[in-house]
């Protein structure tokens, strides 16, 4: 079910030490609710992401446990302190197993 | 005007009491903001806000499974708050309950009027 799931992120490339930024996080998902019928009437599995992670240089800054009611193409925005420069990372966990993973690096001067 | 069948409120009922285990909830330091009308319900921009959360609690109570998204909080969070896009099912209240590190829990609801439901079918 897993088709063309496509994470993009937007993150400053560089801050200054202790510096409060902005991330938004967008991926491209069914989130398949299970309340959808087809054609024939038989309702559509669910099949969703259920939980997304931000982690910066191994600690973490936000999780998100999902639930259906979140809309196709999950989207997020939220604040994150950067202590020094590294590696934000983000995971997303998809109901058939797929972990999908984007990094992106930050320079703090 | 939507009226809720008993065994939808008994589930949003549950769904609120397995976060906060029952406690009663105060209505200070937490920000809700939805849309007062949303036309379209499989995507309503929502923003929740509660400085000094553990973790925030979302829930639709008027759509077939209320639960929503728990957001928890780490160390690197510059601030207690985040935006998502939302379904909803129809007109209904949209409620975030916060859970404070003193083990105490706080509550805030609007109501979304929804032109065209969000859940299919």
């Amino acid at each position: 079910m897993a088709d063309n799931v496509k994470p993009r992120v937007r993150v400053p490339r560089d801050a200054t030490a202790g510096e409060v930024i902005t991330i938004k996080t967008l991926i491209s998902h069914n989130m398949e609710s299970g309340q959808r019928r087809d054609d024939d009437g038989n309702i559509i599995p669910r099949s969703i992401i259920n939980r997304f992670t931000c982690d910066f240089n191994g600690v973490n800054v936000l999780e998100v446990a999902m639930e259906p009611a979140i809309s196709t193409n999950p989207f997020f925005e939220f604040q994150a302190t950067v202590p020094e420069s590294g590696t934000f990372t983000f995971t997303w966990y998809d109901d058939d197993g797929d972990v999908y993973t984007e990094t992106k690096e930050i320079t703090v001067s | 005007v939507a009226v809720l069948p008993v065994q939808a409120t008994a589930a949003v009922d549950e769904a609120i009491a397995a976060f906060t285990g029952g406690a009663e909830m105060g209505s200070e330091g937490i920000t809700l903001i939805a849309p007062e009308i949303a036309e379209n319900g499989n995507t309503v921009p929502i923003e929740v806000n509660a400085p000094g959360a553990e973790a925030i609690f979302i829930v639709a109570a008027g759509n077939p499974t209320p639960g929503v998204a728990t957001f928890n909080f780490g160390p690197l969070a510059a601030a207690q708050s985040g935006s998502t896009r939302i379904r909803l099912a129809g007109t209904q209240d949209v409620i975030a309950i916060a859970r404070m590190p003193d083990g105490s829990f706080v509550k805030a609801s609007q109501e979304v009027k929804v032109t065209i439901g969000g859940c299919g079918g």
